[in-house]
């Protein structure tokens, strides 16, 4: 079960829809099936997710959570998401009308183009070419420009100050991020996911691989990870006591929802990643000498272990989130440029010099 | 020398910490859930001890409370929500005594501050935990909480006179 390579699947599509029509017209259908897979997905997961962090939160404040619609709550995500949806639309007067309504729309691309780099099993990859890991940092700052926009475009000074300390925020962390994963392909030699993925199936996660820098990695991709995705303890862009909300104080209806799906969309990817570069991906725990126990999780599909390692990841991240008060926006730039900014060069250099030296496994 | 020993200081202090915050929440994420689910667990809740729910006046099983109609708490109770009705009896020795006829409580006006159970000498009252208090009409809160046909615990008869504090204590026992 676990060599079963997605490609066939795409193969015996691409064959049965070239039969039928021209090359051209068989690869436009393709596109369309993929989009609307990874769309479905998209949604799908933003809800599983925010039932998650509504349950998760609950647990860490010692209570139950939404329990009265449906079984254990499991309706009131799909409640909210049907209000999200037909709540109007509100334009403001003197607001920046184009930039106003764009900025949402670049946010949610950023997120979903990055959403399509994750490598779910085996051939089961969107976005994958030999810079994978460089696209990836690549479009993921992209949200960052429409974050910015929708304050700027808001005409609400708080909105602009969120977006400001949003700005500022992820620009500073996005250099840990680059510099873990720089650490990181040290390692692996490639910026390829799917390549990446098949080295950790054939020689183990990268994480044991690595040793010592490789968690040191992990940790610092959490935190910064955590940064970007602007959740707590860094969610001072749109804290609620002193900005209202934000960079999206000023937008209603689906608009509003955008920022609210592109945000628990975006820890998972970050998730995502963290898994696919840290944890092995699509790849089965390996442990050199059990082989019984090997055989046993050889079973389980790659795309199981993939969702699987990254909802361990996201809770990780949200028991981060629900342990630690708000920093301050100095506070935020100085854990950055430094703390994480200095140890994840140390570990760059101690991650070489074990590679160098032949120390890893 | 000094500035780099209190970074690095800093960081390792800064990062135990933090594991410390990480174990508190993680040991909360796995303790017994403190919300109560109403009105389906209606028949098993039990109440916190200390919550104050309504005033009673409890009976023992012979229909006997320990109130002697002093009237202090009436006196103890901000607003107004107490009223002592009382008569004077003569007892068969022929000595003057006062007796409670009707003990007269509104929970409209009461504001839960056990001034009155604090000023008991007697502990005749004390708040009970059923916190579903609401009725349709205002003049149903007023409630009579000496039961009809109760009187007063009698104290037992001793030879010696006791101290003041000693008659309370018994009757509590």
């Amino acid at each position: 079960m676990f060599d079963f390579d997605f490609k066939i699947v795409t193969e015996w599509l691409h064959a049965l829809l070239t039969g039928v029509m021209p090359e051209w017209a068989a690869i436009l259908t393709e596109s369309i099936l993929v989009a609307l897979a990874i769309i479905t997905l998209y949604a799908v997961f933003a809800i599983v997710l925010i039932y998650m962090e509504r349950k998760v939160c609950a647990a860490f404040q010692c209570r139950l959570g939404p329990m009265r619609v449906g079984p254990w709550g499991t309706l009131q995500v799909f409640g909210d998401v049907f209000k999200m949806l037909t709540k109007e639309i509100i334009n403001l007067r003197k607001t920046d009308m184009f930039l106003h309504n764009l900025a949402p729309f670049l946010v949610v691309t950023a997120s979903m183009t990055t959403f399509a780099c994750l490598p779910w099993n085996k051939g089961a990859q969107i976005i994958d070419f030999n810079v994978g890991i460089f696209f990836f940092l690549a479009i993921s700052s992209l949200g960052v420009v429409g974050i910015l926009l929708a304050g700027w475009s808001s005409n609400n000074k708080y909105s602009l100050i969120g977006a400001m300390r949003s700005g500022a925020q992820i620009i500073s962390y996005e250099l840990s991020i680059g510099m873990t994963m720089l650490t990181m392909i040290c390692l692996t030699g490639t910026m390829s996911f799917s390549e990446i993925c098949a080295q950790q199936a054939a020689e183990g996660w990268n994480i044991f691989r690595g040793h010592i820098p490789a968690v040191i990695a992990f940790v610092i991709y959490l935190i910064a990870g955590n940064a970007e995705c602007n959740r707590g303890p860094f969610d001072l862009p749109e804290c609620e006591s002193e900005l209202t909300a934000g960079y999206h104080t000023e937008y209603s209806g689906m608009h509003f929802g955008y920022y609210y799906l592109a945000e628990y969309l975006n820890l998972f990817i970050c998730a995502g990643m963290a898994s696919t570069i840290f944890l092995g991906g699509w790849a089965p725990l390996v442990i050199p000498g059990l082989e019984g126990f090997n055989e046993v999780m050889a079973c389980i599909p790659g795309a199981v272990w993939f969702v699987g390692k990254t909802f361990f990841v996201v809770f990780l991240l949200m028991w981060l989130r629900w342990t630690f008060p708000r920093l301050r926006i100095d506070q935020i730039l100085s854990l950055e440029w430094k703390y994480l900014v200095p140890l994840s060069m140390i570990n760059l250099v101690l991650m070489a010099l074990v590679i160098a030296y032949g120390l890893h496994f | 020398m000094n500035e780099e020993k209190n970074y690095i200081e800093g960081l390792l202090g800064g990062i135990r910490t933090l594991c410390v915050g990480l174990k508190t929440s993680m040991r909360e994420f796995f303790t017994k859930k403190i919300t109560e689910q109403y009105p389906e667990n209606r028949n098993e809740l039990q109440m916190f001890e200390r919550f104050r729910g309504s005033l009673t006046m409890p009976h023992n099983e012979n229909n006997e409370h320990k109130c002697i109609a002093c009237g202090l708490c009436q006196m103890a109770c901000p607003n107004g929500s107490i009223n002592v009705v009382s008569e004077m009896v003569e007892t068969e020795d022929g000595k003057k005594k006062k007796q409670l006829v009707r003990y007269e409580y509104n929970l409209g006006c009461c504001m839960f501050c056990q001034l009155c159970t604090r000023a008991c000498a007697h502990g005749a009252i004390s708040f009970d935990q059923s916190f579903e208090n609401a009725v349709f009409d205002r003049a149903k809160l007023v409630k009579v909480l000496n039961q009809p046909g109760s009187k007063v615990v009698e104290k037992k008869v001793v030879k010696k006179p006791e101290p003041a504090a000693a008659p309370a204590a018994e009757a509590k026992a």
